[in-house]
């Protein structure tokens, strides 16, 4: 007689698991990061760098303060995607406490608080951002001009970015984000046509931008491919995003930016394929993500034309998150023999 | 014909790509067989004593009711034990024989001329025979044919991803399943006949179409249904072949349709046609902790070791053995068990096939579940539902649409056992309306009861009021005559009056009582 242990049904498994989720979530941001390398020069590299390490301290030390075990936790690598979603989004040039502070509401108050990975409401990457958009407004403003970063020399960077001390020429390297500009523009009265004329845009958008947005969406498209993300989410923010601005710019294109300029510029992309995606703050039923995917693309547009900040996605994903669960009851899909909603008995 | 494809489900690797079905291999006798009994209770009395001699396929206990099924001796030879020995997970009562090795049978009386007998006696027959459902569900096949169907589906597709038995069967036996789908259309009535085969089974569909070539044959539509596990689910074949679905909590003769694994069927026939009692079952022996994987033709109550010894044995990366495939199977502590008529497979899973044992995590709504559930639920919802105790809930989302196939935590990248969540919560969910329905009979017993008294008062009341005018005068006259006691006369008197009073007073009390509740519960904010 030979003896065996047991174990509850089913004893195969399709050896998928959270880290390898989150590994391809990072490798399919890989395109977007080396597209932003390539306009934005090496200071994001810097932003990387000190996003995964305050990540690697903070979970290890809120690990070790819950009593938990830091292997198993670390190795799910969901912080490394929070930090690099937080980097891609900071200045290249920001001061190091920029990153600090992002990066310890991300996990600190944006993840832990709330129990730690699967249980936070909120994007912890998105917390982190707006809490640094409203802490250092005018650090976050300050982006530079494509492919001006290159001139840079590596210690004007680690100066600006460990230091704090800006580089000389950060006047002529630096400007706003196509965003900003023209929402100044515009409130200046200058019709669209002038402002696309400007060099800060490019052939579709903002120059550098578009590329990167465009980066974004291959990533994306590997995302889709391994089943990562379903095609919902994505579906419903860039539907969303052009549906509604499609009628404002067909009615008056000189004050309206084009649907297409809209998904190229800030950071739409971004959220459509890697933030609004993240399963756990977002909606879990089909048609619920498709409705989360569709709020996040229409308040980030209203935050550009009304709200306060020139790109509104942060806020837009915070506010989706709120109205999740509320989604989650949206029309649940009907169960194999159980009759249509609605239908008559 | 157009198939319809059913919701979710998963694709799985077949375990040993590309090679044809194998024919089934025989085993030699055991030295013991052990057939466990219809569990007590319910018990149908064991038909034989220790020491007695039987045969093959005599019967050693008869069915307890319609639902359990009659089983019958395994080869011929001496009962040894009747007693309590490891069955599945649990323990059971069994007849342990010990072969002879002569394998003489006592078969029932062919009924070769079946298509002139009555229906009822030809599932008669089946019950005798303790043929039972041999896809894995193992209900009794009588009770299952009693209900009709126009539409008769013989169930070909594997219900699990590495077993082989059903395609064995169909492979080399093609003959015989087309002669019991003939059997089996004449017992439902049914106008038509489809077979569904997975459209991986290439040899079957070859041997099937020869045999449906011959003359006598036909009438039966062959289906290649996608391999795409749970497709040999009963649920789910019949909304890829009808493009209907199942009520919830109904069956499929809701639909008009009647379902039978293939083995079943042909067991069904050889029952009627042979007089075989069911002795044996085809078995996959799979896994990469076994020598000699393939197909064997078992006989019942064949202990697990005898099968795996004779196959080859284990191999060092035998870690784990379960009863039935990969999916659903149930995972046994020793092989010293018996193969049952739900006994599709044998697997012994090496290490590195299994799950692994990593710490579950936190689901992180991913939806991966949700999109793999055939039932289309969302499990991932349940799973909150149930952890977070709200069992009404998960309830009315659809929990006992749950077939358990276990494709949500196959898929699961949190490694959480939903599976289990789902049972254990199905099993709660049934305490639950167990002790609601013994509430509620206590209500009605309490409420007839009242109801009872207060009817009894009334009537009494009644009678002693229709009495009171005779006794009344009956009383006064003694009293008249005999005025030495008219105390005494007065308390005859006065004493049912009273009573009366008293009683009366009790049912106007209660009846103003009943009058007030309802207006009272209605003043109520």
């Amino acid at each position: 007689m030979k003896a065996f242990a047991v174990a509850p049904a089913p004893h195969i498994h399709a050896g998928r698991s959270v880290t390898r989720v989150m590994g391809h979530v990072l490798l399919a941001l890989l395109p977007g990061v080396a597209a932003q390398l390539l306009f934005f020069g090496p200071g994001l590299l810097l932003q990387l760098a000190l996003c995964l390490a305050f990540a690697a301290a903070f979970e290890a030390a809120v690990l070790r303060l819950r009593g938990k075990p830091l292997l198993p936790h670390l190795a799910d690598l969901s912080a490394a995607v929070t930090a690099v979603l937080l980097a891609l989004c900071l200045p290249p040039l920001a001061p190091w406490w920029v990153a600090l502070a992002g990066m310890a509401a991300a996990l600190l108050l944006g993840k832990h608080a709330y129990g730690g990975l699967g249980h936070n409401p909120f994007n912890p990457a998105m917390v982190g951002l707006a809490a640094v958009l409203l802490c250092f407004p005018r650090e976050m403003a300050q982006w530079l001009s494509p492919l001006a970063p290159l001139s840079l020399s590596p210690s004007e960077l680690f100066d600006a970015v460990l230091r704090g001390v800006p580089p000389p020429t950060l006047d002529t390297l630096s400007s706003a984000t196509p965003l900003d500009t023209l929402r100044s523009l515009a409130h200046e009265g200058r019709t669209l046509a002038e402002i696309r004329r400007t060099p800060l845009f490019g052939n579709v958008g903002g120059k550098g931008w578009e590329w990167i947005a465009a980066a974004y969406a291959l990533g994306g498209g590997y995302l889709l491919w391994r089943r990562v993300i379903r095609w919902q989410v994505p579906l419903g923010v860039i539907g969303a995003s052009l549906l509604v601005s499609l009628p404002f710019w067909l009615s008056d294109p000189d004050t309206h930016p084009s649907p297409l300029l809209h998904l190229v510029c800030g950071g739409l992309m971004l959220a459509a394929f890697f933030v609004a995606t993240d399963p756990v703050t977002g909606a879990t039923t089909p048609r619920g993500r498709l409705l989360f995917g569709a709020g996040v693309g229409v308040l980030t547009l209203a935050i550009r034309r009304w709200g306060g900040f020139p790109d509104g996605v942060a806020f837009a994903v915070l506010l989706m998150n709120l109205a999740a669960p509320l989604l989650d009851r949206v029309g649940p899909p009907r169960p194999y023999g159980h009759r249509r909603a609605g239908a008559a008995p | 014909m157009l198939l319809q494809p059913f919701h979710g489900g998963v694709r799985l690797p077949p375990h040993k790509p590309g090679d044809a079905a194998p024919a089934p291999q025989s085993l030699p006798l055991p030295p013991e067989l052990v057939h466990p009994l219809p569990p007590p209770g319910a018990s149908g009395a064991c038909a034989v004593t220790v020491g007695q001699r039987v045969r093959r396929g005599q019967l050693l206990a008869a069915a307890a009711d319609a639902r359990g099924a009659a089983v019958h001796a395994g080869s011929s030879g001496t009962v040894t034990a009747i007693a309590p020995r490891p069955v599945g997970d649990g323990e059971a009562t069994c007849v342990v024989i010990a072969t002879d090795g002569r394998d003489d049978s006592a078969p029932l009386p062919p009924l070769a001329d079946w298509r002139e007998l009555p229906r009822e006696r030809l599932l008669e027959r089946l019950a005798v025979a303790g043929v039972v459902g041999l896809g894995g569900a193992a209900f009794p096949a009588a009770a299952k044919l009693a209900a009709p169907g126009t539409i008769l589906i013989l169930n070909g597709a594997e219900c699990e991803p590495w077993l082989r038995s059903d395609e064995a069967l169909l492979c080399h036996g093609a003959v015989e399943v087309l002669a019991a789908a003939q059997l089996l259309a004449h017992l439902c009535r049914a106008t038509r006949v489809l077979l569904a085969l997975e459209s991986r089974m290439h040899g079957a569909r070859a041997a099937l179409q020869a045999a449906l070539a011959a003359p006598g044959a036909g009438g039966v539509e062959l289906v290649a249904v996608p391999t795409r596990y749970p497709v040999g689910s009963e649920r789910q074949l019949i909304r890829v072949l009808t493009g209907q679905e199942v009520p919830s909590g109904g069956l499929p003769r809701d639909l008009d349709a009647s379902v039978h694994n293939v083995a079943s069927a042909v067991a069904a026939w050889r029952a009627i046609v042979h007089g075989e009692a069911l002795t044996e079952r085809l078995v996959t022996l799979g896994g990469r902790g076994v020598r000699g994987a393939g197909v064997y033709r078992v006989r019942l109550g064949t202990p697990v070791a005898h099968l795996v010894a004779h196959a080859g044995g284990y191999t060092d990366a035998a870690a784990r053995l379960v009863l039935g495939g990969p999916m659903m199977g149930q995972a046994v502590v020793h092989d010293a068990v018996p193969v049952l008529a739900s006994t599709q497979a044998v697997l012994v899973l090496g290490a590195d096939e299994l799950r692994a044992a990593a710490p579950e995590r936190a689901c992180i709504r991913c939806g991966d579940c949700a999109a793999v559930c055939p039932a289309q639920l969302l499990p991932q919802t349940l799973l909150a539902q149930l952890r977070e105790g709200e069992l009404e809930a998960a309830a009315q989302q659809g929990l006992s649409d749950c077939i358990e196939c276990g494709a949500c935590a196959w898929v699961c990248p949190a490694q959480i056992p939903l599976v289990q969540l789902y049972r254990d919560g199905k099993s709660a969910l049934q305490v639950q309306e167990d002790e609601r329905a013994r509430a509620a009979q206590a209500r009605a017993r309490h409420l007839a009861r009242a109801a009872r008294l207060a009817r009894d008062a009334a009537e009494r009341v009644a009678r002693v009021a229709a009495r009171a005018p005779a006794t009344a005068p009956a009383a006064a006259q003694p009293a008249a005559t005999a005025p030495a006691t008219p105390a005494a006369a007065a308390t005859t008197a006065a004493a049912p009056m009273d009573k009366a009073a008293v009683l009366a007073a009790i049912a106007r009390g209660r009846a103003r009582r009943q009058a007030a509740a309802p207006a009272g519960r209605e003043d109520a904010p």
